[in-house]
């Protein structure tokens, strides 16, 4: 447990180490890099809750993809790219309220909802958490309980992309 | 420490270990090389030609949807890895469920094409 407790420790800190870099950065480019480090940081906090499938998840879609269309909005932005840009402006004062109220909303409703739940009990073996909480499990529960679900997704996903190619393209 | 941290300490000592073997050789470098700065190494080598603007330049916006498309197909493949997982349990129900899912997807891709997004301008 204190090594978890270790390694949650160091992951915690360069993840909040990143995100302020992230937006005091004066390079949107660097912004986007740092954002990698907190996913990534956010992906290995999954692991120690043995929630796997969730972590490689997090890197296939959002580092792998997400960023990726991240630099490709930086290309579409006006903002000068490299050190030259300002990317300041004088809202400081209300994005540090909104950011609080965020936390406490989401502070509270966390130890609300979850605040009773214990963490998996990581001393069992390996083929232990698998069945109940690996990728086997999530498919177990995707092709039962969530059959109807997933199949919408599909149909979520068809509109998301139809949607995306007739704003990308406007002809 | 439990069974499962432990293979994931494998993975946090292997990548460890290519850190400090990449900081190892470079501090080694760093201790017994030479040091004469000069501003022109510094500068951007672009085939031997004097380098023209910054490094930072914004590049085409036309790659800007193939991105965009490919977070849908990611998406998409997420769905595909615990379906695979239990291949043999889901037999030729879980197929035809997959079958549909991507058959949905697929007439996204055929959109796509059709629309001529795929083509390169």
């Amino acid at each position: 447990m204190i090594a978890q407790n270790i390694a949650f420790g160091i992951l915690a800190a360069s993840s909040v180490l990143a995100a302020i870099r992230m937006v005091t950065t004066k390079n949107v480019v660097h912004a986007a890099l740092y954002l990698v480090v907190v996913l990534g940081s956010v992906a290995a906090n999954y692991i120690l809750l043995a929630a796997e499938f969730v972590a490689v998840v997090q890197l296939l879609v959002y580092i792998g993809a997400i960023v990726v269309l991240f630099l490709f909005g930086v290309m579409l932005t006006r903002a000068k790219l490299g050190h030259e840009g300002e990317l300041d402006n004088d809202q400081r004062g209300l994005a540090a309220v909104t950011a609080l109220l965020i936390l406490g909303i989401l502070g509270y409703v966390l130890v609300d909802y979850f605040g009773d739940d214990k963490l998996p009990q990581l001393n069992r073996t390996h083929e232990q958490l698998n069945a109940t909480r690996g990728t086997g499990a999530v498919g177990n529960a995707i092709f039962s309980t969530y059959l109807i679900p997933f199949e919408v997704v599909s149909v979520l996903l068809l509109a998301a992309l139809v949607g995306a190619i007739v704003l990308a393209r406007r002809d | 420490m439990s069974d499962f941290l432990q293979a994931y300490l494998t993975v946090a000592v292997f990548g460890g270990t290519a850190g400090l073997l990449i900081a190892g050789v470079l501090g080694l470098g760093r201790l017994i090389r030479p040091s004469r700065p000069n501003p022109d190494k510094l500068t951007t080598y672009e085939s031997g030609v004097d380098p023209v603007g910054s490094g930072f330049s914004q590049s085409q916006v036309r790659y800007y949807i193939f991105a965009l498309l490919f977070v849908l197909f990611d998406v998409e493949a997420v769905f595909i890895f615990p379906w695979a997982v239990g291949l043999e349990t889901y037999s030729y129900f879980g197929l035809v469920e997959m079958g549909i899912f991507v058959f949905i997807l697929v007439l996204g891709l055929v959109y796509a094409w059709r629309k001529g997004v795929l083509r390169w301008v």
